[in-house]
């Protein structure tokens, strides 16, 4: 009876095709077997290829729960009194969940209207608690050490940048330092500390408003997480479950509590996945306000975790992946016209990415429009990008635009941090190739870096007034003396002394006499014809005349007797890449007029692709060294080991980033219980097993919550294998968030399981108090192990762990672990 | 469940008396399409194969290792597993090739004991039946002959397939175990209507080997491996939401009656009867899952096993890659240090005299010594130094790599009698057997890390610096905490007692003062386990003498052994894997690498080889319609199944449900192929060739003909359409054919061409034809 009505009621709300044949079979089958069984469950409306993201469209199992529930209450499996949310998902209705809500819980038979205005009470009650606990642990004891730790070297001094308007260089996106920047200078920081070394003491400098702004951020995280998982189990205890996970790991209130840009990071993701969440939530209104609302709100958050750090791009590729299975299932709908679905598509493109990309974009111009002073980033771009900065001896330069015989020039190489060409009288030393003058590129400016050039076949000065300028052409043949010892860039078929396929670069002639190796072709990439050569904008190659080589910078460090200069080489093999390509930067001939360099600036959109492209190598240049001791991800999620973040001696005051181990093994266990459950779960539901009801409700939260954050774990764990960057332990902390998330969900549906199994064999009173014993146990544990392990975050000072008396004296469980 | 099982049984014995009532019959059905198309292939690929008799760049890379094989030294390669390596080795030892030629010049003359024929014939083979092979794939999908001669022909004339399979170069056996993989699941799936019979269990076992050759001769292909196993899981996915499957499977046998009737008949059984059939029905899905499971994941593995088995055990020689290994492997080799250590006493006990060798092998492996020279007082950069005796890592054998243990609570420097075994944990001297100066450690730092501490043996100044030279032994790879420090097995660290500092390699160069050689350290922040801690013993006698002199004299004599120690398969294994797939050659670059976006146009080529009188030459060069049509195929079939997709998810179904399945499996497995062949090359770090992309391509070109087929079948609505469609189609294979018998001369080798014949060949810029100047 129940299975036909259920079917009879699941007709209309399934959106595509109708159920296929082969599910009659179990179907008949199972209206034979008894009433426990209500239904077969229909196909997903999205079928398989739209992935497990696709929410399938369960027939309303909930309706059956309603009706169950007020037949026959004692058999219900699930706790009397459950509150039922009545929601429709959008690809059909979304299983109903039974919510234990405490008040409730005691009441079950209280008018409804009233049990739901205490439910949404106790709801926020228990949302402000949990938030107040997790402003209260990040905040306590922010102020120590007041000393400079860890990475703080680096981002305190570049929120010190940005209220001093210093240009310089970093590997990650603007917005997190900028708020850094903006934090101190609101408290009242005044850019002066220099934030050299971890371990400098504050002084009388104001850091607490950078530190507290990062906490702020930091301790927003528990509370998303405790809405995220809300919204996707409708579970209460699933949820403080989560909140515990968090606000008592050790690792993640460590890393709130410092300048870092990890907080602001996670912030941003977090915020992410809750109004994506949010903005599934109410998929059954589109085009309201508060769908608008949640939708606008990803695109922000998405932005902004994007502009912290490139890790930002784990949580796009997790929001993108739910908007294109979202959008499938809209597709199928056929009830939808093709304009309802364009108005879909375009308000996703809108919020989703263009608007964005509209704030990306917007915090790099204001990056560059604050940082307009030379500093310590110049050397990284290119010499029409430090011509914007004031300060540099490019700004407001005024030079001859097009080079000139006679012209006295600097050469830079175009590949990053590379420098300009350069030479000195000192000789290659012996055995390493031909004895003559090093050629090398230096970084910093020098009046070694001055070249003057020349026609290639004549000696004549062309600075002598009598002559007429002569403008360099692409395709000319020239020499190239150096200013100070009078010799010209030569090459010949010697190994070059560290890239030993190259050719050897020296220094070559007498007062500007040499040979025939010292003849180079200029060229300006991408040119064909005979055109003058710009300063600064023109892309230049030297090729050798002789042998056909490249000049180029290998970019390799020479050893003690080239000064650590970098090897310049004349490369044989043609391909074009950055390291054989040059541009002029200073320049000067008295014959030419002067212009100001101000029309070569480069505009925004090639400044925006500039600065992409160093932060890139600037990523792929971050190489771990052969002997280094690298943190591998394999040892992230098994907590092998911390990170230092302050002191090493008994004597100093330690803080040491580590998880606490009782959440990430939880975390870890949780992870192989939940993939062991949802592939019975998937296998049973692809062999068309008939679920009780109860079941049926549990394993739709735990396939579509927890795949959704176990989506999260993966996309923001797995990737990191494949880089070759060097890797630290925090990186493992946005997937952190998910797998605790993961915990909270799988352990709630768990202890439901068991109380519901219980419940049918034994009393409901029971299944309940194992459910709720279950999980205050699990609260408890974590708040106790919180209570062992709080000093590694909070600081200690005494002897290390080894010794008997140290406060975390037989808690060093792992032996990699240094505290 | 017994009921299942009785069931079962039943139907076994059914099927075996179906072998009984039968009669043996061979028959034997002949497609002269494939014929003809194998035939083709022999003919192109084996033509004057012999030519040219010169080394053709790439075998100069292999012909070594084929070298190696013959004359069974052992070799470490980091470009893939040896199964490759060994077949091309397998010519060479059918052909008689003692291994006595010198490959080290591209375009050097074999000499007469080269059975180049012989090399050169397995990746021609494999090259030739590649042609056929793609016909049977693309009947295998179910497409039609005319397409299935289409893919056949188009891989006949494909002039960089040909190239690449006429020489001793692994891109052909590549291909063709790749096309196998696929060829062989492909009949096995459509083997589904009988599954378990002879057929069935032959392909699916097939498919299995074949993946496992794949993997076994380049890593790249896993991704072929990885394609085949996920279109497998995914069949095998709807194999387990098959209801119906019992049915096809067993039960139709079982009561043999109609199988469309079971349904009906199976809901109408009673309730025993239903319980039965479900308890059969999962029975029978273990099966078929534990069959494919056996086939494709145990078998594969257990063959990668058996070619390093087969790998290991032809190379039983000690050769020039030795050093890269761990003392252990290089022991288990004859020759080398097998010679040295063989019959050392196992147990390191107090007064051994051993060599320490770091485990960690990087930059060069080395052995710990130390030499009369002092620190100097003052560094370069000013920092001041203990001025004792230096400690290095010397990459040489010396008789300075000598120590002796010493128990610290005795004097005597002999082995007594019994020998006294040193344990985990043990704390120990090192006592230098030259200078007889004890290892030592304090606070000073390193000369080149200063964050380390400096070792040193230790000289007396008298300047309040008192020796440390005591040494706790940790052995790391112990089963227990009584283990006994072994000679060569045991992996060990040295932790200063005082500072609980560990000896370490740091891998930097000493300078002249430290005569170049390595500088060793003790790391105080140890943070965690690295190979570079690591030590083992490698030489190891018990010491006899006492006194000094006799002891410097029995350093230098020889030592006597006799017993021999061999390592496990596994250990060997798993060391050997691990090095070749840590093993990292510097990015060299070449004149002719390519990124991977220049091989989709074909922007670029490689030169093989040039004829040193004439201008005769070979090039990789591929047939520029072949690559552009392929491509534009891959294309077209992405766009098209969007557009199916999108449209079918409307309910607008434009192809009939069929030709839908059809058309998403050829797609899965031929631009999956391409996909899983290409793709990967974006992360790649390593130098980079044209002929990386050929496996690639070849799933294009199967592609292609499935493509046409579909326009020519859906998209051609009118008579007139198709017609137009068939000419067009029979024209740009015409011209397909005019770009290979054009580029010919530069796939074979053969003719001598004049230089604006060979300007005329250099259709694209960036093509590198070579002219010669005179």
């Amino acid at each position: 009876m129940l299975c036909a009505t259920s079917r009879l009621l699941a007709a209309p709300a399934g959106t595509t095709p109708p159920a296929q044949p082969r599910a009659r079979g179990p179907a008949l089958r199972c209206r034979r077997r008894e009433l426990h069984f209500p239904s077969y469950p229909a196909l997903p409306s999205c079928d398989f290829l739209a992935g497990r993201l696709g929410r399938p469209s369960l027939p309303p199992g909930r309706r059956v729960i309603l009706r169950r529930a007020r037949m026959t209450p004692a058999m219900d499996g699930g706790p009397p009194g459950s509150e039922l949310r009545a929601r429709r998902g959008r690809c059909g209705t979304q299983p109903a969940r039974a919510v234990v809500a405490k008040d409730a819980a005691q009441s079950p038979k209280r008018p409804a209207q009233g049990s739901r205005r205490l439910e949404a009470a106790g709801g926020w009650a228990v949302l402000a608690l949990v938030t107040l606990l997790s402003f209260a642990t990040r905040f306590h004891r922010l102020d120590e050490p007041p000393h400079i730790c860890w990475d703080e070297t680096h981002f305190g001094k570049m929120g010190s940048y940005y209220i001093n308007g210093t240009f310089f260089f970093d590997v990650h996106p603007p917005l997190g330092k900028m708020l850094i920047g903006l934090a101190g200078y609101l408290s009242g920081y005044d850019g002066t500390f220099l934030f050299q070394k971890p371990g400098d003491k504050y002084e009388h400098h104001s850091y607490m408003g950078m530190r507290g702004f990062c906490a702020f951020l930091g301790s927003w995280l528990v509370p998303f997480a405790y809405l995220t998982v809300l919204e996707l189990s409708k579970s209460l205890p699933a949820a403080l479950l989560t909140a515990a996970l968090l606000t008592f790991d050790t690792g993640c209130l460590t890393l709130s509590q410092y300048i870092l840009l990890d907080p602001i990071l996670l912030f941003f993701i977090m915020a992410a996945v809750l109004s994506m969440v949010k903005y599934h939530a109410c998929a059954d209104r589109p085009f309201s306000t508060r769908w608008w609302c949640w939708l606008t709100l990803t695109g922000i958050s998405l932005a902004g975790a994007l502009g912290v750090k490139f890790v930002g791009l784990f949580v796009i590729l997790q929001v993108g992946l739910n908007t294109i299975s979202d959008l499938w299932c809209l597709f199928g709908d056929l009830n939808l016209s093709l304009v309802t679905l364009a108005k879909h598509l375009i308000a996703r493109i809108v919020c989703l990415i263009a608007l964005p990309l509209a704030l990306y974009t917007a915090t790099f111009a204001v990056h560059f429009m604050v940082l307009t002073q030379s500093g310590p980033g110049d050397g990284f771009f290119s010499s029409a990008f430090q011509a914007r900065l004031s300060g540099n001896n490019l700004h407001n330069a005024s030079v001859p635009e097009h080079l000139a015989y006679g012209s006295v020039i600097t050469v830079k190489n175009l590949r990053m941090a590379s420098g300009y060409l350069h030479s000195h009288r000192h000789l290659y030393p012996e055995g390493i190739g031909a004895r003559q003058q090093q050629v090398t590129t230096y970084l910093h400016k020098d009046y070694n870096n001055l070249w003057i050039v020349k026609k290639h076949n004549t000696n004549s000065d062309p600075l002598d007034p009598s002559f007429p300028v002569e403008f360099v052409r692409h395709g000319d043949l020239i020499r190239l003396e150096h200013k100070e010892t009078a010799r010209n860039l030569h090459s010949h078929y010697h190994e070059a002394p560290l890239t030993r396929k190259h050719y050897q670069v020296t220094g070559y002639g007498i007062n500007g006499t040499g040979d025939s190796n010292d003849f180079w072709r200029i060229e300006v990439v991408n040119r064909k014809f005979g055109n003058r050569i710009k300063v600064l904008r023109s892309q230049i190659r030297l090729i050798h005349l002789v042998t056909g080589c490249v000049l180029g910078s290998s970019g390799k460090v020479l050893p003690k007797w080239g000064w650590e200069q970098l090897e310049v080489t004349c490369t044989p093999y043609l391909k074009e890449t950055l390291n054989s390509v040059w541009n002029v930067e200073d320049h000067f001939n008295p014959k030419l007029p002067n212009i100001s360099l101000d029309v070569l600036k480069p505009s925004f959109p090639e400044i925006l692709l500039e600065s992409h492209m160093v932060m890139l190598r600037g990523n792929n240049g971050l190489k771990p060294k052969d002997n280094d001791f690298t943190s591998k991800p394999w040892h992230w999620p098994i907590n092998y080991q911390g990170l230092r973040f302050s002191g090493i001696n008994d004597t100093d005051f330690r803080v040491y980033l580590l998880g606490n181990p009782v959440v990430w093994w939880l975390n870890l266990v949780s992870i192989a219980i939940y993939l062991l459950l949802g592939s019975i779960l998937v296998l049973a539901v692809q062999r068309g097993v008939c679920l009780p009801a109860e079941v049926q409700g549990l394993s739709q939260v735990l396939l579509q919550g927890g795949g959704q954050v176990l989506l999260g774990w993966a996309l923001h764990y797995f990737p990191f294998f494949l880089m070759g960057r060097i890797l630290y332990f925090h990186h493992y902390f946005p997937a952190v968030l998910f797998s605790s998330m993961l915990t909270g969900i799988l352990w709630d549906t768990l202890l439901r399981l068991c109380a519901w199994r219980l419940a049918s064999c034994c009393s409901s009173s029971l299944a309940r108090s194992i459910h709720i014993g279950g999980i205050l146990s699990l609260l408890l544990g974590t708040a106790y192990s919180f209570y062992l392990f709080h000093p590694l975050a909070y600081g200690m000072v005494g002897p290390l762990a080894q010794n008997p008396l140290s406060p975390m004296a037989g808690l060093r469980w792992l032996e990699s672990w240094d505290f | 469940m017994a009921t299942g099982q009785g069931a079962l049984l039943s139907l076994l014995s059914y099927k075996m008396s179906g072998f009984l009532k039968q009669p043996l019959v061979v028959r034997a059905d002949i497609n002269l399409n494939v014929l003809a198309l194998a035939g083709l292939g022999l003919l192109s690929r084996l033509w004057r194969l012999t030519y040219p008799r010169a080394v053709v760049f790439d075998e100069v890379y292999y012909g070594q290792y084929i070298s190696f094989y013959m004359k069974r030294v052992f070799f470490l390669d980091g470009s893939g597993p040896p199964l490759g390596h060994m077949l091309l080795a397998l010519g060479g030892y059918l052909g008689g090739f003692d291994g006595n030629f010198l490959w080290n010049r591209i375009g050097a003359e074999y000499s007469s004991n080269v059975p180049v024929w012989s090399l050169r014939l397995l990746p021609a083979l494999a090259g030739a039946f590649s042609v056929p092979m793609a016909y049977q794939i693309v009947l295998e999908l179910r497409f039609s002959h005319c397409a299935a001669m289409g893919a056949g022909l188009l891989m006949l004339i494909e002039n960089a397939l040909i190239t690449q399979s006429r020489l001793i170069l692994l891109e052909a056996v590549l291909i063709f175990f790749s096309l196998l993989s696929v060829l062989s699941y492909l009949k096995f799936s459509n083997l589904q209507h009988s599954p378990f019979s002879l057929s069935w269990w032959f392909w699916l076992v097939l498919t299995g080997v074949a993946c496992s050759c794949t993997v076994g001769i380049k890593y790249m292909g896993v991704f072929t491996y990885l394609l085949v196993l996920s279109v497998a899981a995914a069949h095998a996915w709807h194999l387990v939401g098959d209801q119906t499957l019992s049915n096809v499977g067993a039960e139709s046998r079982w009561h043999p009656g109609g199988g469309g009737a079971k349904r009906a008949e199976c809901v109408a059984l009673s309730g025993w009867g239903r319980q039965c059939f479900s308890v059969l029905w999962q029975v029978c899905v273990c099966c078929h899952l534990l069959a494919r499971a056996v086939a494709l994941l145990v078998i594969p593995a257990l063959m990668y096993l058996l070619f390093f088995y087969v790998h290991l055990s032809i190379l039983f020689r000690s050769g020039p890659h030795d050093q890269v290994m761990s003392s252990a492997f290089q022991a288990s080799l004859e020759g080398g240090l097998a010679r040295i250590t063989r019959g050392q006493p196992l147990e390191v006990a107090y007064g051994s005299q051993v060599t320490l060798k770091s485990a960690f092998g990087k930059p060069v492996p080395c052995w710990l010594h130390s030499h009369q020279s002092t620190y100097p007082v003052i560094y370069e950069n000013g920092r001041g130094s203990s001025h004792q005796q230096q400690v290095t890592c010397y990459p040489f054998k010396d008789v300075n790599n000598w120590w002796i243990v010493k128990d610290p609570g005795r004097h005597q420097l002999v082995v007594s009698n019994p020998p006294r075994p040193v344990r985990h944990g043990d704390t120990v001297q090192l006592v230098h057997g030259m200078t007889a100066r004890l290892l030592n450690t304090h606070d000073v730092a390193a000369p080149l890390s200063p964050h380390a501490q400096e070792i040193s043996c230790y000289v007396d100044h008298n300047i309040s610096m008192p020796a440390q030279n005591l040494w706790r032994l940790e052995i790391v790879n112990r089963d227990s905490d009584r283990d006994v420090w072994k000679t060569i097995m045991s992996e060990v660290r040295f932790v200063h007692v005082n500072t609980s500092a560990i000896l370490k390699l740091s891998g930097a160069h000493l300078p002249d003062w430290g005569f170049r050689q390595l500088e060793v350290v003790g790391e105080k922040l140890s943070r965690g386990f690295h190979e570079s801690m690591v030590w083992n013993v490698e030489e190891h006698r018990y010491g006899k003498s006492q006194e000094q002199r006799e002891r410097e004299l029995e350093l230098h004599s020889p030592i006597q052994t006799d017993v021999s120690r061999n390592l496990s398969f596994m250990a060997r294994f798993s060391e050997l894997q691990w090095r070749m797939l840590t093993l990292r050659t510097d990015d060299s670059e070449h004149k002719y690498s390519s990124t991977p976006l220049e091989w989709v146009t074909l922007d670029t080529n490689i030169a093989y080889w040039l004829h040193p009188k004439s201008s005769a030459q070979i090039h990789l060069l591929g047939n520029v319609v072949i690559w552009a049509s392929a491509s534009l195929a891959t294309g077209t079939y992405a766009l098209l199944f969007l557009w199916y997709l999108l449209r079918r998810r409307r309910n607008a179904c434009d192809l009939p449900e069929d030709d839908w399945l059809r058309w998403v499996l050829a797609g899965s497995l031929c631009c999956g192929g391409w996909a899983v062949n290409y793709l990967p090359f974006f992360l790649m770090e390593k130098t980079l060739f044209l002929y990386h992309y050929l496996p690639a391509l070849t799933f294009q070109i199967i592609l292609l003909p499935v493509v046409l087929q579909h326009v020519g079948d859906h998209l051609c609505r009118s008579q007139l359409q198709r017609s137009v469609f068939g000419a067009l189609v029979v024209a740009w294979y015409s011209s397909a054919c005019h770009v290979f018998s054009t580029l010919r001369p530069l796939t074979y080798g053969d003719t001598s061409l004049s230089p604006s014949e060979l300007r005329a060949l250099r259709w694209k810029d960036s093509w590198d034809i070579l002219i010669r100047k005179y």
